[in-house]
């Protein structure tokens, strides 16, 4: 198992190489700079910019420089806020995006598999056809629209909740955010959730179970439930990732400080240091969650052989 | 460590504020912030955004009122040699830092010495350019020079509260720009501690009303009285949370449920929404800005001027500013915006612009205007079926999309096919319109200082460069006369006001009856300010200090 | 963007039921699934309904009154007005919001459309060469693949609006070039598997060459994944280009797409509900009938049931 992990990882790190070298490239194809504002920067100043980020130097020359600090866990100043080093901005923002993203991921898991199951279970009546209908908004609907109109709802019209923004420590300003964010996460797992509840449902020693008589209470939960799950559990992998890199529009929309807003910003302004720091995060958090999942997976399936 | 500290600092500045609102003593603004402050060193600062946490905790040499008056502010009283050249200033007694320290002339010496010094890289350096020296410090020494001493600049501590500074030339609006950040001082000993990190919310104090003690980048700064502050008895609020909400409907929709007390951008598209629910609370008073057109005067279509003037005068400005926005924008038709001091003598008037006395003599003016471009167009060989193509380029933003639109619009009747072009923000497009890559392309100038000079020396010939190129700075039309230059550089010259007002509306009447740029519409404020907030005053550079508000609970 | 439908799982867990089936001649193996999917009524009606919006979108605007580009001076901003001709409303700058809608439904399924064919042709090219080949070139084409899955999608798709944001075409074709991966993998998959079968290596001792062989025998057993694939990556791609104009990245104006004019009018909707309600209607109709059709396809070519 240990080799198996150690083996993992030594083959991510050539991948993850790989990709941050890429996107170092690749941001620079865009046109403009970070020091492109509004207006135009007499050329001293100019010049003193660049020299002070290193921007006057040969691009080989600044790769160089940029992975020999990445080696030091050192990602390096912002182009645009120079109030904060990249490093601090991650520390500052990614604890507050990984809230974001687990409590949204445990609350619309949960609530995803509730309704799934209910809908198998009711297949066909009013409860399912309820639930299919929400569900199929919750997956077609876009998140800023979702977002936008529970803002007017719940915060300018019912005020029941903050509108926007964000207090330390403070819960209120978290719920509108978690449920737009993981609105389309319980969509998912609860149509996943439904198919392969009906699937076992039908599976003969679910029939068995029944008529042995045990209640259906116990059929479900002692029978059904753990194969039924098997999908789901498959698909918490990538949903997660999806939760924990896809936050942008969220946090965009109730401005809270999270790394999909600075990723927006830093590419938007050409902040390369910034977009190349959360690029960094993102790449990680993709192939972490890849390699849990598969480790969750061998644990889960006997069948699966760490080969 | 230090994010160990900012998150302390964070949760003890939170305590405290529970404790205290749980006291309901404190009285907390809310404000709405726009964009994050990128940094907090006045040196570096680079818009409003900044500005306003900025100003709220450090003070200059000269402050405004809440009129926006220039008044005394960290200077007891200061004389004006008899040539206008050197500006002796008297720091006050009580002026002290928030840790206690006084104030000295050796901390406005080091505000600007890190100003011009190349290595800060500065954006708004150029600003200090009129005093002498300044230019010649900031330009970086070449490659194996030893670096530059700072001692050039025209800036000297007389004793601990006496400071002196020598301008290069006559600088009528000298103190209104000492009111602009770049030019406030910094604890020097605390830039001696903490060099470049003396910035860092933590590190930071001012000698202002306030003093930031949290700040989440993303999120909100918040800042708590400065009980030091010589003014202190005076100050009401006893904190500000600045919200940094990019998304002004975001914004709108906390404001609607009583979260904001104060917007200082509103999404335009719901204004009318705005003054129905809150009459009265958004006063949209002009400020002293100019949104225009810029005209690429190096295209062989565009560097004739009789097209040019085909092209301005056909854009529709009332119905921009009425029927498109409905912002309460005005329409503009000179170069200098209107309120503008020391500008002695009648704004520029076109002779062609249109009668605004009734829609009827509007209309019958406009039809004119458009039939003449239309001949003017049709004796160059654009004709219906064979329009002139030109490209508009603008930034990402939904009332300079729906200008372009229109505008798009009322010149296809003088036989122009516009193809727009956006950039995703506004960087890459004034990149595009630095190098020239650009035929018709949207701007906008917000003044610094309280002065004509700071818009006319926009259409100024660029500078020669070391390397044989032209910088043609913030000119990107790249507007070239020789006679404009000579004017503008005589004004720069002149001691008498009225003299050097009349030598700057010569420029400006020169250069737009050559059709230099479209200006299109005079910037108003959008601020949006709850009745609960007292001492709020709109005034023409959209600066307001808290230091002045109060707010009814 | 990867993850708003669980395009990859539902397609992953269809290859693993198909690769445990035996293989069939295709063409019987489609007409028996379009067959069931016929009978499949949410799916026929889902059918039907898209081909509707198509027809109206494309023919459409020949037929209604205002141009989409045409600014009316009299009415901005102005609430549906039959006399005048604007039947759902005008927008802020005085065009007609339904004609405006019909440009725009033929811009998203365009752009949609493109993205979904180059990304399918890519992937299966892909696929079958690194599954036919096999051995090294296998292995550094499919390590290639995981390195573009731990890309963030995002940040491709906003560089490439930066670079081609003046053609949306372009644009999507781009954003195609990021799609395939999932289809490589499960073409690679079958790839591997058809590889060893008796008709192939026939094929190959009767001298035809790789390509031939990829072409004849490997290419039509991949009829159920591609349209599966392609069903359920037109809504994502509709989906991206809503995402992105909310980030105002959206097409050039005064072209426009169903997610520009939501984006929008997402804001102002308590001021100018119509300009809101009718697009969003088109595109929500969109991707739930591309999102039945899905279903059904998958029912129709499930392999168990056959």
């Amino acid at each position: 198992m240990l080799r198996y992990v150690i083996r993992r990882i030594s083959a991510m790190l050539p991948v993850a190489f790989v990709a941050i070298t890429t996107c170092f490239f690749i941001i620079r194809l865009a046109p403009g700079g970070p020091f492109d504002r509004e207006r135009t920067l007499p050329p001293t100043i100019k010049a003193n910019m660049l020299a002070a980020y290193d921007m006057d130097q040969p691009l080989w020359v600044q790769y160089f420089r940029y992975i020999g600090r990445l080696l030091h866990g050192d990602l390096g100043p912002s182009m645009v806020n120079q109030t904060f080093s990249v490093n601090e901005m991650i520390a500052l923002g990614f604890p507050f995006t990984a809230t974001l993203g687990l409590s949204a991921f445990v609350l619309a898991t949960t609530a995803g598999i509730l309704a799934g199951t209910i809908s198998a279970l009711n297949q066909n009546k009013w409860p399912d056809y309820l639930l299919v209908l929400f569900v199929m908004v919750g997956v077609v609907v876009p998140n800023f629209l979702t977002a936008h109109l529970m803002q007017l709802v719940f915060g300018v019209y019912l005020r029941w909740l903050p509108a926007a923004g964000y207090s330390p420590g403070s819960l209120l300003h978290l719920i509108m955010p978690v449920i737009v964010l993981g609105l389309a996460h319980a969509a998912r797992v609860s149509r996943l959730m439904r198919g392969s509840m009906i699937e076992v449902l039908g599976t003969n020693y679910v029939r068995t179970a029944r008529a042995k008589g045990l209640g259906e209470r116990l059929v479900i939960a002692r029978h059904a439930l753990r194969p039924a799950l098997m999908p789901v559990v498959s698909y918490l992998g990538p949903g997660l990732s999806y939760l924990l890199t896809g936050s942008l529009v969220v946090e965009q929309v109730f401005g809270l400080p999270g790394i999909g807003k600075y990723f927006i910003s830093a590419a938007l302004n050409r902040d390369y240091g910034l977009v190349l720091g959360t690029v960094i995060l993102y790449i990680f958090i993709i192939l972490v969650l890849n390699l849990l999942v598969d480790l969750v997976y061998a644990l889960l399936d006997p069948k699966v052989r760490y080969s | 460590m230090k994010i160990h500290q900012v998150i302390k600092a964070a949760i003890a500045a939170s305590a405290i504020a529970l404790m205290m609102s749980s006291a309901a003593l404190a009285v907390t603004l809310n404000l709405h912030n726009g964009s994050e402050p990128r940094t907090l060193d006045p040196a570096k600062q680079n818009g409003n955004w900044e500005d306003r946490v900025i100003s709220d905790m450090i003070e200059g040499m000269m402050t405004i009122d809440n009129k926006g008056n220039v008044i005394n502010g960290q200077a007891a009283s200061y004389e004006v040699s008899e040539d206008g050249l050197t500006y002796t200033f008297k720091i006050r007694n009580d002026a002290v830092w928030s840790d206690g320290t006084p104030v000295t002339a050796k901390d406005f010496v080091t505000g600007l010495e890190r100003l011009l010094n190349p290595a800060t890289a500065a954006t708004y350096a150029s600003l200090a350019y009129f005093i002498e020296g300044a230019q010649d410090y900031n330009t970086a020494p070449e490659e194996g020079k030893p670096a530059k001493d700072p001692s050039m600049i025209g800036i000297k501590a007389i004793d601990d509260k006496t400071v002196q500074y020598k301008l290069r030339g006559p600088t009528p609006y000298f103190l209104s720009a000492l009111i602009h950040p770049s030019m406030y001082p910094v604890p020097s000993h605390k830039v001696a501690e903490f060099g470049e990190d003396w910035s860092k919310p933590e590190n930071i104090i001012g000698n202002g009303a306030y003093k930031v003690t949290e700040f989440v980048p993303g999120s909100h700064a918040i800042s708590v009285k400065n009980d030091k502050y010589y003014d202190a008895a005076n100050v009401k609020i006893d904190d500000i949370k600045y919200f940094f909400i990019d998304d002004t409907s975001a914004a709108l929709a906390l404001y609607r449920s009583g979260g904001l007390d104060i917007m200082s951008d509103l999404p335009t598209d719901q204004l009318q929404l705005i003054k129905d629910q809150f009459p009265g609370q958004a006063p949209l008073t002009p400020i002293l800005s100019v949104y225009y057109y810029e005209f690429n005067q190096t295209d062989p279509v565009l560097k004739d001027p009789e097209i040019r003037k085909a092209l301005s005068t056909t854009i529709n400005r009332l119905a921009i500013t009425d029927q498109i926005l409905a912002s309460g924008v005005k329409p503009q038709y000179s170069w200098v915006p209107p309120g503008i001091g020391n500008y002695e003598g009648g704004q520029y008037t076109p002779d062609w612009q249109p009668d605004g006395s009734s829609p009827e003599a509007f209309e019958a003016d406009y039809a004119k205007l458009v039939a003449d471009a239309k001949a003017v167009m049709e004796s160059k060989g654009y004709t219906a079926d064979n329009k002139l193509k030109l490209t508009l380029r603008y930034n990402a933003n939904p009332d300079h999309e729906r200008i372009a639109i229109a505008v798009a619009s009322m010149w296809d009747a003088i036989n122009v096919s516009i193809e727009l072009v956006k950039s995703d923000s506004a960087g890459p497009h004034y990149t595009a319109l630095e190098q020239g890559d650009f035929q018709i392309g949207r701007s906008g100038w917000g003044l610094d200082f309280n002065d004509p000079q700071n818009m006319l020396e926009l259409l100024l010939t660029g500078a020669k460069q070391a390397d044989g190129t032209i910088s043609w700075g913030n000119n990107h039309g790249r507007y070239s006369n020789p006679k404009y230059d000579e004017l503008i550089a005589a004004a720069g010259k002149e001691l008498d006001l009225v003299k050097r007002s009349g030598l700057m509306h010569e420029a400006e009447k020169l250069a737009l009856d050559e059709f230099a740029a479209a200006p299109i519409y005079t910037y108003v404020t959008k601020w949006v300010v709850s009745p609960k907030i007292s001492g709020y005053v709109p005034n023409p550079l959209e600066r307001h200090f808290v230091r002045y508000m109060s707010k009814a609970e | 963007m990867a993850g708003i439908t669980s395009k990859d799982l539902v397609l992953t867990r269809y290859a693993e039921a198909l690769g445990q089936a035996t293989p069939t001649k295709g063409r019987s193996l489609t007409q028996d699934a379009l067959g069931r999917l016929v009978r499949n009524r949410a799916a026929l009606a889902s059918i039907i309904l898209i081909i509707l919006i198509g027809l109206i979108a494309f023919i459409g605007p020949y037929f209604v009154p205002w141009d989409f580009s045409k600014v009316d001076w009299s009415a901005i901003r102005k609430p549906p007005d039959w006399a005048k001709g604007h039947y759902f409303g005008t927008d802020v700058n005085g065009r007609d919001v339904l004609s405006r809608m019909m440009q725009g439904t033929q811009m998203s399924l365009t752009v949609a459309f493109v993205a979904t064919f180059v990304s399918v042709t890519i992937g299966i090219t892909y696929g079958a060469i690194a599954g036919y080949f096999g051995g090294r070139i296998d292995g550094l084409m499919m390590r290639f693949v995981d390195v573009m899955y731990a890309m963030p999608y995002i940040l491709f798709v906003i560089i490439l609006v930066v670079i081609f944001g003046r053609s949306p075409v372009l644009l999507f074709v781009g954003i195609g070039c990021l799609e395939w991966l999932t289809m490589a993998r499960i073409v690679r998959g079958q790839t591997l598997a058809l590889k060893e079968r008796e008709f192939v290596e026939a094929a190959r001792a009767g001298g035809a060459g790789p390509l031939a062989i990829i072409r004849r025998h490997v290419v039509p057993n991949l009829t159920g994944p591609v349209v599966i694939y392609a069903t359920l990556t037109i809504p994502e791609i509709i989906i991206t280009e809503s995402f992105l104009s909310y980030l105002g990245l959206g097409v050039q104006e005064p072209r426009t797409s169903l997610g520009t004019l939501i984006s929008q009018s997402a804001s102002a909707v308590e001021s100018q509900p119509w300009l809101l309600l009718y697009p969003a209607a088109v595109l929500i109709t969109l991707l739930l009938s591309f999102t039945y059709i899905g279903d059904g396809l998958r029912d129709a070519f499930d392999p168990k049931d056959r």
